[in-house]
């Protein structure tokens, strides 16, 4: 059995605390201690992106994050990107655009977008298509998503304006 | 050595559903007592979306709100059977069973209806927003919600309605083998432009051009995805997807997906997508099953283009820089 050590993050805003298994990833972490299932296990070993959550402002993948290691740290999911129940422009555009089929790859694909916009407010569809790189899809063929991006940053830059 | 431009079009005929026929589904509808209408099936929602189509098929035909539609695919073990979602039969064959179905339930609610208004049930219908009225006289009507409260409470009936729809096993004519393999063909062509380094023998896809016949395109939105994303599956196909070759030997090869080739959001060529809707006469509404077909044309269309650029036949997928290299190889010796 493994030690249980006591986590503390910040997430999606709120201070949360629980004890994980020592040794645990941030993944299995989110999954089963602070019920966030918005982070997808899927290749496990850091191939196909679906457990993409930010980590202080960066870009990570949870599978391969020891969970211990965030400690203090400020996590962003899927999960917290609805506010008030108004979804957030990224995920009103993969709404509106059918960017989801199964559904699967979608919250690692959300995040890796919210990581570019976060930092490039306007992408070209290249930028796009860079940052989107680690995620795979199995069912749209990507253009639909590709083309969700672009949108929700045109609807970002409409509302600054 | 050179970049070489190919251009290749290929075109599918894909019949819906299982060949040779003997192939059903059962769906089994009821109303709420407040005039919602629950859909009992045991077919798999995969991400195509079959809940959504199967709650309009069913809303169409009662003459309700899509929104007054539940489809609960919850358990094989207790819904009516059904042989699955595959082999593009979903839409078409679970949507037939659907109206039949639904069909029988709407007589029911227009009986119980006629009933409360002390006319005949074959002088009603449904107007689309909730009530059943007297055609020709609207102003005479009841509620659906009054309806079903009305069959509940006061007239003791269930406003249900069982469906099951089967394409008949078809076996082959002794003296001439013909026989009747599919009921219903959806159709595509492709033209797949590709260049060929046929130094390295890698293929890149320049564009690809895909026209789909589908039937009536019950949710062009959601069919439009799906043929989007076929289109590139079958691009994926032609070119990636193997668990081989791998050095010296199969054991060596991948071991699960993570070294499964396909190709990302950079690889994609410029694709377009055209929808023919030609009404199949045996659709739910008129569709047909494109689901698997959409991801097929593109592989002989690129097998095509790459024997039109260097002039070699690759017939082996996929169609590996390796593959391409031998076979140029081959036709210089």
């Amino acid at each position: 059995m493994a030690k249980k050590v006591p986590l503390q993050i910040t997430l999606n805003g709120e201070e949360r605390a629980e004890f994980v298994e020592s040794g645990s990833t941030l993944l299995t972490a989110l999954r089963d201690r602070f019920d966030d299932t918005s982070p997808k296990g899927g290749c496990n070993q850091g191939t196909c992106g679906a457990c993409t959550v930010i980590i202080d402002g960066e870009l990570r993948l949870a599978c391969l994050t020891l969970a211990e290691m965030c400690d203090g740290a400020s996590v962003q999911t899927t999960s917290g990107m609805a506010k008030g129940g108004v979804l957030h422009p990224l995920q009103r555009a993969f709404m509106e655009g059918f960017a989801a089929q199964c559904g699967f790859c979608t919250p690692g694909m959300i995040m890796a977008a919210k990581a570019l916009l976060d930092r490039v407010p306007n992408p070209s569809r290249d930028e796009v298509i860079e940052a989107l790189a680690g995620n795979i899809c199995r069912c749209t063929g990507y253009e639909p998503i590709i083309n969700a991006v672009l949108e929700a940053a045109r609807a970002n830059s409409h509302n600054a304006a | 050595m050179a970049i070489r431009r190919g251009r290749g079009v290929a075109a599918v005929n894909y019949p819906t559903g299982m060949n040779l026929g003997g192939d059903p589904s059962q769906a089994l509808v009821h109303s709420t007592p407040t005039g919602n209408f629950m859909v009992s099936l045991s077919s798999v929602d995969l991400g195509q979306g079959l809940k959504q189509v199967m709650a309009q098929i069913c809303a169409e035909t009662i003459g309700v709100a899509t929104d007054q539609v539940t489809i609960d695919t919850a358990d094989t073990d207790t819904g009516p059977h059904c042989m699955g979602t595959f082999a593009s039969r979903g839409t078409h064959r679970i949507g037939n069973a659907i109206i039949r179905a639904a069909t029988e339930a709407k007589q029911v609610m227009l009986e119980v209806a006629a009933e409360e208004l002390e006319v005949d049930a074959g002088d009603l219908e449904t107007d689309g927003a909730g009530n059943i009225i007297v055609k020709g006289a609207p102003q005479k009507s009841i509620s659906i919600f009054d309806t079903a409260l009305a069959a509940h409470f006061k007239q003791g009936r269930s406003i249900s309605g069982r469906g099951i729809f089967l394409v008949p096993r078809s076996f082959p004519e002794t003296e001439t083998g013909a026989m009747k393999p599919s009921t219903c063909y959806a159709h595509a062509c492709t033209v797949a432009e590709v260049d060929v380094d046929d130094e390295t023998g890698e293929v890149t896809v320049v564009s690809v051009k895909n026209v789909f016949e589908i039937g009536r395109a019950l949710n062009p939105k959601m069919v439009e995805q799906q043929l989007v994303g076929g289109s590139w599956m079958g691009i994926s196909h032609a070119l990636y997807e193997t668990t081989e070759p791998y050095y010296p030997k199969r054991e060596h090869g991948g071991t699960d997906f993570n070294q499964y080739l396909m190709p990302g959001p950079g690889d994609l060529p410029e694709t377009e997508i055209v929808v023919l809707e030609r009404p199949a006469a045996d659709g739910p509404y008129g569709a047909k099953g494109p689901g698997e077909m959409c991801a097929n044309p593109q592989i002989p269309a690129i097998a095509n283009a790459v024997f039109d650029a260097v002039g070699v036949r690759v017939d082996t997928l996929p169609i590996t820089p390796e593959r391409v290299l031998r076979a140029i190889k081959a036709q210089h010796n």
